[in-house]
């Protein structure tokens, strides 16, 4: 097994944020924290979009798709956020249990 | 070796903000794997993304989380799983190998291989890329901040159902007050809110379930 060179790294790197997202999307259970979880996944999408960047000699191509990647998720994480404090005025909670139990 | 140290860093802050119990603990440690992410990307020569993600993810979103939570008044999160924990455990590890199996390199190449050292592109600097070549995107960018705004002040607004439900109300009364003197033949709307005798109760108790549907045109 050669050596790993720096973006060998920041992939394996890549791959350890998805997973920690990933666990804590199927494990929360809390409707802010989820939104949490979901910056911490896209943040691997920014690391890996630029990475592919890197390597491809696109940089600035990478950094202007990164850019909207991050603007996009600052937007979800607005309305999440907005719409998990309407969820607790309506519903007193913030757990997702809770919200399973409407009825139509 | 840097690289390293700061990947090592990313996770843990990122799982630490996974397993945190209190929300604020939460927004820290996302701040800190914010900042950290930023100082990657600068390392991997992107300063202008490296300066977006650091005052967007490590100010912007913070305060907003600070925010929600501090509305909310729910500081502490329940540590019961969706899903069973060996399950979620299963899952995570299989996608997490799947990845590790096409970026290491286990027998020779790796399937993903990353091949440094290729002629650099030719292309355009960071703002002619973003402002001429890829216009549409800016415009997608103002189109979603407009969009999240005008999403945050519809959710976050004292107009709510009751609201609505208030002023149709005033309206009601405003219109009744206008017509004192309506007989109930011709309008049936003359019981409803004000019933001056009671011989009428089953009429005005039948205007009362229409009237709010009427006025609300």
């Amino acid at each position: 097994m050669t050596s790993l060179s720096p973006m060998n790294i920041t992939m394996l790197g890549v791959a350890g944020l998805l997973g920690v997202g990933l666990y804590g999307l199927l494990a929360t259970r809390n409707l802010i924290k989820m939104v949490a979880v979901l910056q911490i996944l896209v943040k691997a999408a920014v690391i890996a979009l630029v990475l592919a960047g890197r390597v491809s000699g696109r940089i600035n191509l990478s950094q202007s798709l990164a850019a909207t990647v991050i603007v996009a998720d600052t937007v979800v994480a607005v309305i999440g956020l907005a719409l998990a404090v309407r969820v607790r005025q309506r519903f007193g909670s913030l757990d997702l249990k809770d919200l399973s139990n409407l009825k139509g | 070796m840097v690289h390293l140290i700061l990947v090592v860093a990313i996770i843990f802050s990122a799982y630490s903000a996974m397993r945190a119990a209190h929300l604020i603990n939460v927004t820290i440690w996302l701040a800190v794997t914010s900042a950290l992410t930023a100082v990657l990307l600068y390392l991997l020569g992107a300063p202008e993304v490296a300066v977006i993600e650091l005052s967007v993810g490590a100010g912007l979103v913070t305060v907003l989380f600070v925010f929600a939570f501090s509305i909310t008044g729910e500081t502490t999160v329940d540590e019961k799983t969706l899903l069973p924990r060996w399950l979620v455990w299963v899952l995570v590890l299989a996608v997490v190998l799947v990845l590790g199996w096409l970026i290491l390199p286990v027998r020779g190449e790796p399937i993903l291989a990353i091949r440094t050292g290729l002629p650099m592109a030719i292309e355009p600097d960071f703002g002619h890329m973003l402002w001429q070549q890829r216009g549409l995107d800016v415009v997608v960018q103002m189109v979603l901040i407009f969009a999240g705004v005008m999403g945050l002040l519809g959710l976050l607004s004292t107009s709510g159902p009751g609201f609505l439900s208030a002023r149709r109300e005033k309206i009601a009364n405003t219109a009744m007050e206008d017509q004192p003197g309506l007989d109930e033949a011709e309008s049936p709307e003359g019981p409803v809110i004000e019933t001056p005798d009671g011989h009428h109760q089953t009429v005005a108790e039948a205007a009362q379930m229409a009237v709010p549907e009427e006025v609300k045109g």
